[in-house]
């Protein structure tokens, strides 16, 4: 983003139809969890316009390699081996370079590294879970893991989450801060989940789900699957009377 | 037919789950030695200009229970009324202050607490001042969607009375819901998801 002159324009209105509900009951920590009274809706003023931004200084070596991030030396995680690429844009397709990028994950087995978590499934002692890093100039990221497990949890009797990796985002405004979780092509656990149909619309559904994109895999290596990410879009502002940020 | 538009939809949001420790604060769930520090756990050091405050308080569910696993982010001005940010063009926000930051609520206690300055004034977009405030953004296994809200603070009440966000909500017995209280060199805010004292939530 250092070539390119920052924009100021409020962000275009969030589709609240296209997200989640606050209110899902299928997925039950949501019950006592949601507002129930209507948001109060403004224009963004300057407190949402602008953000935090990072420096790819800030990333160490192994930051985008969870195979290697938590692994003793010589060593690395179990698992398959894949790739997740793809692009941060904004909703006018604009990329959004500088965006930081974190992600989580369980295992291969299905189990995270959490003193909460007690899913019998074993821990890999070379796997950590948790891997970040900075867009390019184009928007463009890459990081390098193992393929998670399905698990279950404690929602209905017998609820299995499907394989499924967390995002954190961040663009260039707080207003486009956004955490959400990737699903894989093929997988069939994705349309029997309650966190996944808390979601009302299919298409948003299919939005998740990263596809396998065999000409990304290094061969004898890794598969990769790509995951496009959008977020907010910006309105244009007039500024010293000339339009600026399309 | 007419042409498109061209607008592609936003990513829609998933829960952050439980274990959103191992993403965002990695050394607090005991994952260490991948990043040196947490992101987001110091906003000032020893240079940072302004008054030096914390802000503390728990999250409540509907059932008047404390969040144990929810992360909260703050973002605001700093105390010159500046955001460290690319987009901010009025002027250069303190260096030494980051005017981000990141916590979760404690797995015991459940108290979240940020060690951060007190903001300036930021105009509003017709150019009338807008109280000091925090940006508040919470997420949380059961909540589908980051919640946002703001801090204002209860002995600003000149400023508070005149702020053109504050001033436009409809129902006034729901205002102190945005105002944290002053506790020595704290304010506390504490936020309710849920129910009577249910605070306000943004869609901004």
């Amino acid at each position: 983003m250092s070539n390119r002159k920052p924009e100021t324009g409020a962000f275009f209105q969030r589709d609240r139809q296209w997200h989640p509900p606050a209110y899902t009951p299928e997925y039950k920590t949501s019950v006592v969890r949601s507002p129930q009274r209507a948001l109060i809706s403004f224009d963004n003023t300057l407190s949402e316009i602008t953000g935090p931004v990072f420096g790819h200084s800030m990333l160490g070596e192994l930051d985008a390699d969870l195979i290697y991030n938590y692994a003793k030396p010589g060593e690395s995680a179990i698992g398959q081996r894949i790739i997740v690429r793809g692009r941060v844009v904004d909703e006018r397709g604009k990329g959004v370079a500088g965006a930081l990028l974190e992600f989580w994950q369980a295992n291969a087995g299905g189990r995270y590294r959490h003193k909460r978590e007690g899913y019998l499934a074993a821990l890999d002692p070379n796997f950590g879970g948790c891997g970040r890093t900075i867009t390019d100039d184009d928007g463009y990221y890459r990081f390098r893991t193992v393929k998670p497990g399905a698990y279950p949890w404690p929602n209905g009797v017998n609820d299995w989450r499907p394989a499924h990796i967390h995002f954190s985002v961040f663009g260039h405004g707080f207003a486009q801060r956004l955490i959400t979780q990737m699903y894989f092509e093929g997988d069939p656990m994705i349309w029997n989940c309650p966190i996944v149909k808390s979601i009302p619309d299919k298409a948003a559904i299919e939005q998740l789900i990263a596809a396998l994109d065999m000409n990304n895999t290094i061969p004898m290596d890794a598969r990769a699957y790509k995951f496009d990410i959008v977020l907010r879009g910006r309105r244009s502002t007039l500024f010293e009377n000339r339009m600026e940020g399309n | 037919m007419v042409q498109q538009l061209g607008y592609l939809k936003e990513t829609p949001s998933q829960t952050a789950g439980p274990y959103v420790h191992i993403g965002c604060t990695p050394n607090f769930c005991e994952i260490t030695g991948v990043y040196e520090n947490d992101l987001g756990i110091s906003m000032v050091n020893d240079k940072t200009l302004g008054e030096r405050i914390t802000l503390r308080g728990r999250v409540f569910d509907g059932t008047g229970t404390p969040l144990r696993d929810a992360l909260l982010e703050i973002w605001q001005a700093d105390s010159k009324g500046l955001y460290n940010s690319p987009s901010e063009l009025r002027g250069t926000a303190d260096p030494n202050f980051t005017g981000w930051g990141r916590c979760p609520t404690d797995m015991e206690t459940a108290e979240y607490r940020f060690e951060t300055v007190k903001p300036g004034q930021v105009p509003f977009k017709d150019g009338r001042m807008m109280a000091p405030h925090v940006t508040v953004w919470i997420v949380a296994r059961g909540i589908n969607i980051g919640l946002q809200t703001r801090v204002y603070f209860d002995d600003e009440k000149e400023a508070n009375d005149k702020d053109p966000i504050l001033q436009r909500i409809e129902h006034r017995n729901r205002v102190p819901t945005l105002i944290a209280k002053r506790d020595g060199s704290s304010y506390v805010f504490d936020i309710y998801l849920q129910g009577d004292k249910e605070t306000i939530f943004f869609d901004v």
